[in-house]
C-alpha cells in the first residue's frame, strides 16, 4: 500500500487537540463551581459536556468562550492561551440572543459587523449562510416573526458566518420543540462532517449527547469534575436514522443514565 | 403599538367635544364656556395672528428646555445606568427633583436667575428631565444579559456594546421617558408663564381670565394640549421608524 493510499484511510489523529482546558477552577465567593477541570477537545470532532444541572457545564463553556475568567487554570485554543473572546471561537446561545430590532440578515451578519467587515461583503456572506440553514426568503423578517426553531437557525447561521474554527454551543436545542430538535440533531451530524470545525456542545439530554458526539465528557456536580470520557465509535459511520436503533447507542445511553441517576434529585 | 382606525379616533373626539358642549350649556360653572364658543375664540385668535405671536414667545423656553432635557437627560441617564458611582452620585438629585413641589420653588429660581428666559427654561427642565433620566438609567441597567454576552463573544468593543446593544435595547423605555418628560415640559412652560412673568400663551390665559373672557382662556389651554399631542405623535413615529422590530418586545420573552 502506497503512502498516499494509507493517508486516505487515516482517521483524525487523536492527539490533534484544538482546545484544551488545564486545571480550571472557578469559585463564586465561597461556592466552588468548577474544580481542577482538565479536558481535551480533538480537532474536527464534536465533544459534548453532559451532566446534571448545576454541574458547571455552561460555566466551563463560557470560560472557554472567554466570557468568564477562570479563578485559576488555563484554556488554550490551538496552543494559544485564552484571555477573552477571540476570532477562533463562535458561540451559539441557548436563548438565541438575537437583536429584536434587527432583521434576520443583520442578525446573521452581526458577528461580521462587529469585526468591521464592509456591509456588502458581510451581507453576501450572511445571505449564503441563511440559505445554508434553510431560511431563504426570511432575510428581511424580524426575530419575533419566526418560530423558535427558525430563531435558533439564525443563531447558528450567525456563528457559522464568522468562520471560527471552534463552535461553542450552549444547550442550543433545549428551547425548541422535540421534532425540530431531532431535525437539528441530524443536521448537526452533517455539519460536523462537512465543516472542518471543532464543536463543543453542552447538553443535559443523554440521548442527544450520545447521538451527536464523537466524545462525551460526563461531568458530576459539587464540586464539578470530569467523571468519565466516553467515545462512541461503533455507530458513527452509520446513517442518521439508524443510529437510534443501534445496540451500542442504546447501551451507552443506559450506562450513562446508570452513572448519573444517583446525582439527580 | 395597537393600530387605531381613523373612525374610532374621530368618534372619541366627537364624544369628548360633545360632553364639553353639554357641560358648557348646563352650565357646570359660570367660568366654563361651551366647546363651540371656545372653538370660535380659537379661530378668531388664529385669524388675527395673536395665537402665533403668543406661541413665538412660549416656544422659546419650551423648545430650549425640552432640547436640553432630551440631550442632557438621555446622556446622564445612560451614564447613571452604566456606572454605580454615578448612580449613587446623581440619582438622588433627580428623585428629589421629580417629587419637589415646583410651584413653591419658583420664587427661589426667580431670585437666582431673574424673571427672564433662564428661569423659564429651568422650570421646563425641572419638569421634563427627571423622568427622562430615571427611565433611561433604568433601561440601561436592565439590558438583557444574553445579548450583551453575545456582543462580547463576537468581539464587540465597548463602543459597539453601547451603540449597537445597550442604546437600541433601552430605546423603548427611553422613548416612553421622553413622552412623559416632554408632556411634563409643556406643563412646565405654561406654569412658568403663569408664575414668573405672563408672556405668550400664559399671558392669553391670565389676561382672558382677568377680563372674564373664558372662551379665549380655554381656547389657549386647548391649543397647547393639541400641540403636545401632535408632538407626541411625531415622537412615536420617529421611534417606530428608528427601531422597527422593537415594538413587539424581546424574542426571548
Amino acid at each position: 500500500m502506497s503512502q498516499i493510499e494509507a493517508f486516505k484511510h487515516a482517521q483524525p489523529v487523536p492527539d490533534d487537540i484544538a482546545v484544551s482546558t488545564r486545571n480550571i477552577c472557578k469559585t463564586y465567593g465561597t461556592v466552588e463551581a468548577l474544580k481542577d477541570m482538565t479536558l481535551e477537545f480533538p480537532r474536527g470532532q464534536l465533544t459534548s459536556l453532559l451532566g446534571p444541572s448545576g454541574c458547571g457545564k455552561t460555566t466551563l463553556l463560557k470560560i472557554i468562550a472567554g466570557l468568564l475568567p477562570p479563578t485559576s487554570g488555563e484554556v488554550t485554543v490551538n496552543g494559544k492561551p485564552v484571555t477573552g473572546p477571540g476570532p477562533d471561537r463562535a458561540f451559539v446561545f441557548q436563548d438565541f440572543a438575537l437583536l429584536p430590532w434587527a432583521t434576520v440578515l443583520r442578525n446573521v451578519a452581526f458577528g461580521l459587523e462587529l469585526r468591521g467587515v464592509a456591509r456588502s461583503e458581510r451581507e453576501d456572506i450572511a445571505a449564503r449562510y441563511i440559505r445554508e440553514v434553510g431560511l431563504s426568503g426570511f432575510e428581511q423578517a424580524y426575530p419575533h416573526e419566526l418560530s423558535g426553531g427558525m430563531r435558533q437557525r439564525v443563531g447558528l447561521a450567525r456563528a457559522l458566518s464568522v468562520d471560527a474554527q471552534v463552535l461553542l454551543m450552549d444547550e442550543p436545542f433545549s428551547a425548541v420543540d422535540e421534532q425540530t430538535r431531532r431535525k437539528f440533531q441530524e443536521d448537526l451530524l452533517a455539519l460536523v462532517q462537512n465543516e472542518n470545525k471543532t464543536f463543543i456542545f453542552v447538553t443535559h439530554s443523554i440521548e442527544e449527547a450520545v447521538y451527536v458526539s464523537d466524545q462525551i465528557a460526563i461531568l458530576l456536580p459539587r464540586p464539578s469534575r470530569v467523571s468519565e470520557i466516553i467515545r462512541p465509535t461503533g455507530f458513527r459511520q452509520k446513517s442518521a436514522d439508524s443510529i437510534r436503533r443501534d445496540p451500542e447507542y442504546l447501551d451507552i445511553v443506559d450506562d450513562i443514565w446508570a452513572s448519573l441517576r444517583s446525582y439527580v434529585e | 403599538m395597537v393600530y387605531r382606525p381613523l373612525f374610532l379616533k374621530l368618534l372619541s373626539a366627537l364624544i369628548l367635544f360633545g360632553a364639553w358642549e353639554i357641560a358648557g350649556r348646563i352650565p357646570v360653572s359660570y367660568a366654563f364656556p361651551t366647546f363651540l364658543d371656545s372653538a370660535a375664540a380659537l379661530w378668531r385668535m388664529t385669524i388675527d395672528g395673536s395665537l402665533f405671536v403668543a406661541y413665538a414667545e412660549t416656544l422659546k423656553p419650551l423648545v430650549t428646555g425640552v432640547a436640553i432635557s432630551t440631550v442632557l437627560g438621555i446622556g446622564l441617564g445612560i451614564w447613571i445606568g452604566l456606572s454605580r458611582v454615578f448612580d449613587w452620585l446623581f440619582s438622588p438629585i433627580f428623585v428629589v427633583m421629580q417629587s419637589a413641589p415646583l410651584a413653591a420653588l419658583i420664587p427661589l429660581l426667580v431670585m437666582a436667575y431673574g424673571i427672564g428666559l433662564t428661569s423659564k427654561v429651568f422650570v421646563v427642565c425641572i419638569m421634563a428631565m427627571p423622568v427622562i433620566v430615571l427611565n433611561t438609567a433604568g433601561a440601561v441597567r436592565h439590558t438583557p444579559e444574553n445579548i450583551k454576552a453575545m456582543c462580547s463573544s463576537f468581539m464587540g468593543t465597548r463602543i459597539d456594546m453601547l451603540f449597537k446593544i445597550i442604546i437600541p435595547a433601552a430605546s423603548p423605555l427611553i422613548f416612553s421617558g421622553l413622552r412623559l418628560g416632554i408632556s411634563a415640559g409643556f406643563i412646565g412652560a405654561i406654569l412658568s408663564e403663569l408664575k414668573i412673568t405672563p408672556t405668550g400663551v400664559g399671558d392669553i390665559i391670565t389676561f382672558s381670565r382677568s377680563i372674564a373672557d373664558y372662551p379665549s382662556m380655554y381656547a389657549a389651554i386647548f391649543s397647547i394640549i393639541v400641540l403636545a399631542v401632535l408632538f407626541l405623535n411625531l415622537l412615536e413615529r420617529t421611534e417606530k421608524h428608528l427601531f422597527k422590530g422593537n415594538d413587539r418586545g424581546y424574542v426571548s420573552d
